[in-house]
């Protein structure tokens, strides 16, 4: 089933920026997930946690379609999750979607 | 749109380095075909000598797999020479009678072995040393029989000859000249080389002309001639006299060529369709065969093929290093010396260290170290660079300062390291697993390492041992970056490009910027975005605009950030003084928000960590002092000592100055972090000798100390001058921060910056042009005019608050 949930107009995240959205996954655990606004306004979401060091990737800096984390730099897909090469992991990815200027986030059903 | 076809003459390491760079930038405008006359996808080359010396075996130096080849479409075919080329139809024709056509071709058909005209030279058990055949053949003759000759004393006849006596042979090396590597080392080097390699077990005879190659009934090797008569028995011969481009296919198409194909500046041959990289090309009249130069071939032409138009090669200054374990040399440029050349020579013969510089007008020319080739890359560097040396000449000799460099140990020299020392102390990285990785993942350069093995990646100081290892795994492979590098690889450009095209132009925004200077990504990446946007801001303050989302998080959100994603609050305390009512508020934010370590800092103020980021604003609302910029690569602290004020041997207030330095200059943002310490006597008590600006109150003024650092590798300031007066300090003290922040490049530290421009050039900029000096103090303070304080703004803003907000759903 559809989870679609609002978590802010499209203007409240920064261009090349991001916003934390604080929820809990299906079995009731706290969950951090990153929504990413690229600069053509994109906007994509993945679970806030680097798969080095569980890095804040929110806090990180948006290129392209990477997020550098703050933490020591590994470079992460916001399209897939996965670390750039040499490194290897990855992290959840969400869908989202703008309408009216507002951003969504599908989360797993509950 | 219809793929253009490239087709690749080559399969070696030239060649597919270029397709490597071309995909890289260029993915998908090929089809691409590669054509290589051995049986092997392409292989690191340089490693046959340590797959000979039972070092490493052919499938560890495999560079790209069948599987590499199949995953980026690329068409190989292997086992095919091609031996036509008809440019008017575009079409190559390979033995096999393979057929590709092409929009462009890439020659890249490597060098061939050089076989001197001697009699008997067709005989079974004659080789050349050039490729994986003839490394098994060396290997299978070796086990059945006993005596190898190896022609030609150069670097590769002598690896050849070490890894014969490995696999078991009497071998005999055989070299014109008088003295070994005669074109690599002087005299005295060669025969110290000499005597170690004899001690492995090896024969020389030299000054040796090989007349006869003599063969058995079965036409095989049995014995070498000379022409003073000598013979001795040989069941292999080895010919190692040099190498000769392979340019028969290119020449015999019609592209023109003079002892190599010769190419322009892109790697163009006279067929613009046509591109050849490698040691089959004659560019500017030379032909390179090692592999630093070949590489830097590739890229130039990359651009190129990628239709980019970029990139000039204007050719290498090549360096050479011996692959034979446990034997150390080095040397570059023109070492024999010569009218108007000057010599530095160390010599210890019992020791077996001898280290020559030579140098011309003031530079470094040539060098030729054995023993001992810890330097071996500095030297290298500042040859290549054409640094001045009169700075560090009494010294120069003695090699890089190591001297306080932290996390491995007090090693220095990474030849004296064990394979499980530990090279990297971030990072936990053992200098085998980093031989290991250069050797079996094909690794060129400090990036390549940094990137695999992450020595040397968090905190550099331990780049130096990464580049030590480097060197010798990869022998003459090995090119040390140059100093003047492209910001990142977003573009060419190196910092002071960008500088000056950032004020020619007077770009405001990074958008601009990046247009401006044909920025090969849409918007950068983590590397460039940071220093464009400092470049941008220090160019043109109070009109370029800061871009927020350029920065690092620490200085977007003014705090730092922890391992565990909370952050730190650092006010400031002016000069390290505080007072009750500041100490109260402090304890009582601190009760507030539960902050859970309460910490005293080296520069005296104090921490509040583990602070959840949607509690900033509150907490600096809460208490009320401005930012101590304690996240920022700008001023950071002023330490000071008690002083005059209070101390029995203080001769100035050097709290005071401190303070007024502090107030001075804040909120200024700089190329990195930046330091002051302010001491009221020579005890120094504020450390000031190891501050980007470090000053010390004598009884008759100050004295200036410049490019200190406590950090990673310790570095004792150096003397700027002394001044008389509390003004003065101030004005000599801001312009040489000033020019620092206009000239250095982003993320150099003051020491870095001193280290390349010189303390003599800082000095006639600073005391010898006096206008420069308050031109310079001047422009620092009209930056710095109007500056508001970041948390203060914050707390005034609500806009500014959004990025603090957590959403909950």
């Amino acid at each position: 089933m559809d989870n679609w949930v609002k978590v802010a107009p499209l203007q409240e995240i920064q261009k090349l920026g991001a916003r934390v959205v604080r929820t809990h996954d299906g079995a009731g655990q706290a969950l951090e997930i990153g929504v990413f606004r690229l600069e053509d306004d994109r906007v994509f979401a993945i679970n806030n946690a680097c798969p080095h060091k569980g890095g804040p990737l929110s806090e990180g800096l948006v290129y392209g379609e990477k997020i550098a984390c703050p933490m020591h730099s590994w470079k992460i897909s916001l399209v897939d999750g996965k670390a750039e090469e040499p490194d290897v992991g990855q992290t959840a990815c969400y869908k989202t979607k703008v309408q009216d200027g507002m951003v969504y986030l599908e989360l797993k059903d509950q | 749109m219809q793929k253009m076809k490239l087709v690749v003459v080559g399969n070696g390491m030239a060649g597919m380095r270029t397709v490597e760079e071309l995909l890289k930038i260029a993915p998908d405008i090929y089809d691409i075909t590669v054509f290589g006359d051995e049986p092997y996808p392409n292989y690191n080359r340089i490693m046959l000598s340590p797959v000979l010396a039972n070092e490493q075996t052919i499938d560890d130096i495999i560079l790209n797999t069948r599987e590499w080849y199949a995953q980026n479409n690329i068409q190989l075919y292997t086992n095919a020479r091609v031996n036509k080329i008809d440019r008017k139809n575009r079409v190559v024709y390979a033995e096999d009678g393979t057929v590709a056509e092409y929009d462009r071709l890439l020659i890249a058909t490597g060098s061939k072995p050089f076989m001197p005209p001697i009699p008997g030279k067709e005989l079974a058990g004659v080789i050349g040393y050039r490729d994986i055949k003839d490394t098994n053949e060396m290997i299978a003759t070796a086990k059945l029989h006993k005596h190898a000759v190896v022609i030609g004393g150069g670097l590769l006849g002598l690896e050849a000859a070490n890894g014969l006596k490995i696999q078991g042979m009497d071998v005999t090396v055989v070299h014109k000249n008088a003295w070994l590597l005669e074109k690599q080392l002087d005299k005295t080097a060669g025969t110290m080389l000499q005597k170690s390699l004899a001690d492995k077990g090896l024969n020389f005879l030299l000054n040796k002309n090989t007349a006869q190659l003599h063969g058995d009934e079965h036409g095989r090797i049995k014995a070498v001639s000379f022409s003073d008569g000598v013979e001795i028995p040989a069941d292999l011969v080895v010919m190692a006299v040099g190498i000769r481009p392979n340019f028969a296919l290119a020449e015999s198409a019609g592209i023109h060529c003079d002892k190599g194909i010769v190419v322009n500046d892109t790697m163009q041959t006279f067929d613009p369709r046509v591109y050849a990289v490698g040691e089959c090309v004659a560019h500017r009249g030379i032909s390179y065969g090692l592999v630093a130069p070949l590489f830097e071939m590739a890229k130039v032409c990359a651009t190129h093929l990628a239709n980019f138009g970029i990139g000039l090669y204007k050719g290498s200054v090549t360096s050479t290093k011996l692959k034979v374990t446990g034997i150390d040399l080095f040397s570059a440029g023109d070492f024999s010396g010569g009218e108007g050349t000057e010599e530095i020579v160390l010599h210890d013969a019992v020791g077996g260290v001898y280290k020559k510089l030579v140098i011309k007008n003031d530079k470094i020319i040539g060098s030729v170290l054995y023993g001992d080739t810890t330097d071996g890359s500095w030297y290298f560097q500042m040859l290549r660079d054409g640094k001045a040396i009169h700075e560090i000449r009494d010294h120069l000799m003695f090699g890089q300062d190591s001297l306080g460099n932290t996390g491995h140990q007090g090693q220095d020299k990474a030849a004296a390291m064990t394979n499980e020392m530990e090279v990297c102390g971030c990072n936990g990285v053992c200098k085998g697993t980093i031989v290991k990785a250069i050797q079996d993942q094909g690794l060129f350069t400090i990036d390549d390492v940094k990137k695999q093995t992450k020595a040397g990646s968090s905190c550099g100081s331990c780049v130096g041992l990464v580049e030590q290892i480097l060197a010798s795994t990869l022998g003459g492979g090995y090119a040390p970056p140059s100093t003047s590098k492209a910001v990142c690889g977003c573009s060419d450009k190196n910092h002071e490009e960008v500088r000056a095209e950032i004020r020619t132009h007077k770009y405001l925004n990074i958008p601009d910027a990046m247009k401006g200077m044909a920025w090969r990504t849409p918007n950068g990446c983590a590397t460039c975005r940071p220093a464009l946007n400092y470049y941008l801001l220090s160019t043109w303050p109070h009109e370029a605009v800061d871009d927020p989302q350029s920065r690092f998080i620490n200085e977007r959100v003014h705090a730092n950030i922890q391992k565990d994603g909370t952050y730190s609050v650092i006010p400031r305390m002016y000069g390290g003084v505080t007072s009750p009512n500041q100490l109260r508020k402090i304890a009582d934010v601190a009760d507030k928000y539960a902050v859970p370590m309460v910490k005293v800092t080296g520069g005296q103020r104090i921490d509040l960590l583990g602070v959840k980021k949607e509690d900033l604003v509150g907490m600096w609302k809460d208490l009320d002092m401005p930012s101590g910029y304690a996240y920022a690569k700008g001023i950071r602290t002023v330490k000071t000592c008690v002083g005059s004020e209070f101390c029995r041997f203080g001769t100035q207030n050097s709290t005071q100055m401190g303070i007024d330095i502090e107030k001075a200059f804040d909120h200024m943002w700089a190329p990195h972090k930046v330091k002051f310490a302010v001491s009221g006597c020579p005890r120094n008590c504020a450390e000031s000798g190891i501050k980007d600006v470090g000053i010390i109150g004598v009884d008759s003024g100050w004295e200036i100390y410049v490019g200190g650092n406590g950090g990673i590798k310790t570095e004792v300031a150096q003397f700027l001058c002394k001044v008389k007066t509390h003004d003065e300090v101030l004005e000599y003290s801001g312009a040489f921060i000033q020019i620092y922040r206009e000239e250095a490049r982003y993320l150099d530290r003051t020491v870095h910056w001193i280290e390349r421009v010189g303390l003599e050039y800082v000095k006639q900029r600073v005391l010898e042009d006096a206008e420069g000096r308050k031109a310079a103090y001047e422009r620092l303070l009209f930056a710095l005019q109007g500056a508001t304080d970041p948390w203060a703004e914050r707390v005034k803003k609500p806009a500014l608050q959004k990025e603090f907000e957590v959403i909950s759903v």
